[in-house]
This record gives C-alpha cells, sequence and structure tokens, in this order.
C-alpha cells in the first residue's frame, strides 16, 4: 500500500557544511504524499538546516532534494506548490501583517482576496492593520502561518511550529495541522519533541547529527526503538545475573535502592521460570514498557551534539 | 512586473522609505533656502550655485537604498523573498528598479525644488532655466540620485549590515573622495576617477566656484555620468552575484 504514495520530497545524498563542521551529512529520506511527516531530531541535529535546502535558501554542499520530482528553484511561482513557516519571525517589525502577506501574494500573482481569506483562516482579520512586530509569539505563528497557506499550497513545511507556544496555541497548531492532513495535503512538520510529533504525524523522518537514523511510520518507530527491558530484584542478584547470562539474556546493574538487574533480550516468564528451577528468591519482576520519549532518547542518545557534563559523564 | 508590485508594495509599507524620502528633499531645500539668503559677495550665483547642497539629499538616499535591502537581511524576509521568487537576480532586480524610480524621482525633487527655492529668494539672480546645461544640472539630479541608490543597493546586498553598509557609504562618500586630494602629487589625479566626484561633474555643482584650481577634466560631463552609471551598474551586479551565490 505505501508503494502506491507519490513521493512529494525526496532527499538523496543531502550534505551541507560550514567550514569542518558537518551539519547535514549524506542525508537520504522521502515523504509521502498526503501524509503527514514528523522531522524529529535534537536540538542542532540539522533539521532547520535541511529545511532550508528543501526551500533553496542554503545550497546543498552536495546531494539533492526535490519537491514532487523539480529543484524548488525550478518551481513556477512556488508559493502555489509549497507553503513554508520556518521562522515566525522573519516579519519587518513595521509592517502591517496585512501589508507582509500582500507582498509575497503580489509576487506569485496571487489575488489580494486571498490576503483576507488567510488572514480570516487564522484569525488574524481584526489585527490586519496592525505591525507584525507587536503581535505574541502565537499570533507571529499564526501570521507564518496564513503566509503559508497563501498560494493553497499541497505541501507544507513547518519548523518546530510549536516551540514557545503558550498551550492554547500548541493546541490550536495541532488542530490545524490535522485539518490540513484531512484535507489530504502533504505535511512535513520538525520538532525536537517526540511526543509532539505522536499527536500529529503519521511517518517519522528522524536524524542525529545531521544523519539519518530512522525513516517509516510512527508505529513500527516505537515499536523498533523500545526494547522491553524487565527489572529484577533479587537478594542473590550475583547468582541470578549468571543464571540468566548462561540463559541467553544480557544482563545490565540496575542503581536503585535495594539494587537490581535491568535484563534484555528475555522476558518476566522466562526469568521467573528460570528463578524458581534454580531456587532463588524474587523480590521484584518488573517489566518496563518502554515509551516514546525513552525510544527516541536510546535513537538519538548517541547523536546529541552538546551532552551535559552530568550526562556524559555517567554515560 | 508581479515582482515589481511586490517590491513596490514592500518599500512602500514601512515608515523609514517615507521618512528618508521626505527628509532627503526637505534637508537640500532648506539649506539652499539659507544658502540663497546669504548668498551675494563671495558667492558667485549661477544654476550649479542652486545644487550646492543636493548632496544632502543624495545621502540621506543612500541610506534609504541601503536599508531597503539590508532591513531586509535585518528581519528575515529576504529568506521569505527568495522562496517566493527563488529567481533571486529577478527579485533583487526589481528591487533595484522600484528603487531606482523612488530615488530617481527624489531627486528630480530636490533639483528643481533647490532651484525654485533659490530662485525665489533671489529672483533677480538670472536663474532661468536657459540652456541644456542648465537643465541638465537640475534634472540630472534624478539620474544622479537613482544611480547612487543603485550603488547603495549594490553595497547594502554585499554588507547585509545596515550600520556596516551605511557607514560604508557615508563614509566614503562624504570623507574618502574629498581626503584623496590630500595625498601629494597624484591625489587630484585620483580623485578625478572617483564615483561622486563624477557624479558632480555631471551635475556642474561649484564648476564656476573661484575657490577651485582650473584643471582639465579627463571626461565630459555626459562622459562623467556614464562613468558613474558603469560603477553604480558593477558595484549592483557584484551584490546580486553574490546573493545568487550565497546562502539566504
Amino acid at each position: 500500500m505505501r508503494a502506491t504514495i507519490g513521493r512529494m520530497i525526496e532527499a538523496s545524498g543531502l550534505t551541507k557544511r560550514y567550514g569542518r563542521t558537518v551539519a547535514v551529512d549524506n542525508l537520504s529520506f522521502t515523504v509521502g504524499e498526503g501524509r503527514v511527516t514528523g522531522f524529529l531530531g535534537p536540538n542542532g541535529a540539522g533539521k532547520s538546516t535541511t529545511m532550508r535546502m528543501i526551500l533553496g535558501l542554503d545550497r546543498p554542499t552536495s546531494g539533492d532534494v526535490l519537491l514532487d520530482g523539480k529543484h524548488y528553484r525550478n518551481l513556477h511561482q512556488p508559493l502555489r506548490t509549497v507553503g513554508a513557516l520556518l521562522d515566525a519571525k522573519w516579519v519587518h517589525p513595521n509592517r502591517s501583517a496585512r501589508a507582509h502577506l500582500r507582498w509575497l501574494a503580489a509576487s506569485n500573482k496571487l489575488p489580494t482576496s486571498r490576503v483576507d481569506e488567510v488572514l480570516d483562516l487564522v484569525g488574524l482579520t481584526s489585527v490586519a492593520k496592525k505591525n507584525a512586530g507587536g503581535f505574541s509569539l502565537g499570533m507571529s505563528q499564526r501570521l507564518g502561518i496564513a503566509a503559508a497557506l497563501l498560494g493553497d499550497p499541497q505541501v507544507l513545511l513547518f519548523d518546530e511550529p510549536v516551540n514557545g507556544l503558550d498551550p492554547e496555541g500548541i493546541l490550536w497548531i495541532r488542530r490545524f495541522m490535522h485539518q490540513l492532513a484531512e484535507n489530504g495535503r502533504t505535511v512535513f512538520v520538525s520538532s525536537h519533541l517526540l511526543s509532539e510529533m505522536a499527536q500529529t504525524a503519521q511517518d517519522l523522518v528522524v536524524i542525529g547529527r545531521g544523519k539519518l537514523i530512522y525513516q517509516g511510520t510512527v508505529e513500527d518507530f516505537i515499536a523498533h526503538a523500545t526494547e522491553t527491558t524487565v527489572l529484577v530484584r533479587s537478594p542473590q542478584l550475583d547468582a541470578l545475573a549468571e543464571l540468566l547470562r548462561i540463559g541467553g539474556g544480557t544482563v545490565a546493574p540496575d542503581t536503585g535502592t535495594p539494587p537490581g538487574l535491568r535484563v534484555s533480550g528475555m522476558d518476566s516468564a522466562e526469568i521467573g521460570e528460570l528463578a524458581a528451577a534454580n531456587g532463588i528468591v524474587l523480590h521484584e519482576l518488573n517489566p518496563q514498557v518502554g515509551s516514546l520519549e525513552q525510544a527516541f532518547m536510546q535513537l538519538t542518545g548517541d547523536a546529541v551534539e552538546y551532552h551535559t557534563h552530568e550526562e556524559a559523564s555517567s554515560a | 512586473m508581479s515582482l515589481v508590485s511586490a517590491e513596490r508594495i514592500k518599500l512602500f509599507s514601512t515608515r523609514s522609505p517615507w521618512a528618508c524620502g521626505l527628509l532627503a528633499i526637505a534637508l537640500p531645500v532648506a539649506f539652499t533656502a539659507l544658502l540663497a539668503a546669504q548668498a551675494g559677495g563671495d558667492l558667485e550665483i549661477d544654476i550649479g550655485a542652486t545644487q550646492l547642497t543636493a548632496g544632502l539629499g543624495r545621502s540621506v538616499v543612500l541610506v534609504l537604498a541601503a536599508l531597503a535591502v539590508t532591513s531586509e537581511y535585518r528581519f528575515g524576509t529576504i529568506r521569505s523573498t527568495f522562496q517566493a521568487v527563488p529567481n533571486r537576480s529577478a527579485a533583487l532586480l526589481a528591487k533595484a528598479l522600484v528603487v531606482a524610480g523612488l530615488t530617481g524621482v527624489i531627486g528630480a525633487c530636490v533639483g528643481f525644488g533647490c532651484w525654485a527655492m533659490f530662485r525665489l529668494i533671489k529672483p533677480n539672480a538670472g536663474l532661468a532655466l536657459d540652456s541644456g546645461q542648465d537643465w541638465r544640472t537640475v534634472a540630472g539630479q534624478a539620474l544622479v540620485f537613482a544611480l547612487a541608490a543603485l550603488l547603495a543597493l549594490g553595497v547594502g546586498i554585499l554588507v547585509r549590515q545596515t550600520a556596516g553598509a551605511v557607514a560604508l557609504l557615508l563614509v566614503y562618500s562624504l570623507l574618502v573622495e574629498s581626503l584623496v586630494t590630500l595625498i601629494p602629487k597624484v591625489g587630484q589625479d585620483i580623485q578625478h576617477w572617483l564615483p561622486f566626484f563624477a557624479a558632480d561633474r555631471f551635475i556642474g555643482v561649484g564648476r564656476d566656484n573661484g575657490a577651485r584650481e582650473v584643471v582639465d577634466l579627463p571626461l565630459t560631463p555626459w562622459g562623467y555620468l556614464l562613468y558613474f552609471a558603469v560603477i553604480a551598474l558593477a558595484v549592483l551586479t557584484a551584490g546580486i552575484f553574490s546573493a545568487t551565490r550565497r546562502d539566504a
């Protein structure tokens, strides 16, 4: 079934170097038509750089990214094909919201009536004549979304759209993205929060340090990334650890009080039976279901660019 | 055409071009009034004398033109511009057209405004526009302002920072060109080939001012305009070329 879905965004071998720093490293992924794809990675993983390369703002050091089979620079009146919100603060503070949209519309031969339509759509009609510099982050974000929707594009790119928003704003953006997806648009949205993506996305592209870590559905990602472990506590820890290793499990010490073992590769039933057969007392036998955030941390843990010192030393 | 109207909306929807435009006209016209009121004695009155303060307006226009693009870099709207119009040369040329149009009108207002003000105060000084040379001096401000603005736009695109671009333009046009003459022997010869000196020679500001040493200039007034135009367009081209190469 996935094979019938058109590839709306297709990156191949995308690489961006700034001097000696590699921001995006041989990145290849596809974004399916009519789906919401989350673009996930820790801060500094290269998400924004990738988005700028998709939009032709930054020139890839090597590699290519195509939109519906074309380079962005070859799109005729690109706002009609791709709408994007990369940074809500990219507005002139002394220009009114309406004037901001008016020049964008004019550049792609869109009628002025469309400006009023999108202002209405995002609920900014009453402040349309106010200068964008006085807008709150939430309002700026709405203005950015209005700009993205101006050309009624089939593809939408959003870079960290909920960052810094209050709960009401977050809810509004989330609902809005669901709406866009229901209209059959292709949405590519970046975030460093997996929980946010689980709420909105069907597919995921996960990167860390500019490299692709995972591409596929959200469900597969969670299944793939969350290795189930079992927490065991026993007064005979050393003997138990030895048995489990022989039995084929992987054992790691758990530093809780009282100390325990974290076992992977065996489920709780196998561990319990093994302990009973060898007369070992168990105080706790607790399967740990991995959460989304854990899955994400597990996959990108090695790829986070800026560890705090505590993390680095305990790792 | 759609790109030109986009740039027109952009330029006129913020306050600074309006403020710069009005200042660029009011400043030289007001100073001309002072100058005319005190004229006589040392100052030989001719059409060139009516344009002595136009340089003030030209400096403000340099700021206006540089701001037209540096503010886009400052606030990130240049990215929205290039996103809407991936052909960066076309987008920047449209901006150049709009800026040149506006500053040309400002230049005409300054040229004729200063002349009219001088004539109003000194009605008997014989300041009618009789010859082609007189017309060139007054109406020529439109061309000089527009070309100066294109040069400033090019510098703005290259430098990208408002403070840097404005400082460079003002220090160069107001100080460096006149300080060059202090270089012994070659200073004056170098000055004869500097862009704003060339613009002034086209206008003919102070051409009969007795204080200036009469020297043979390498170019005719129209030759100087062409020379100034070539430099302005070369700087603009360099700016546009670098913008197409750089990351936005």
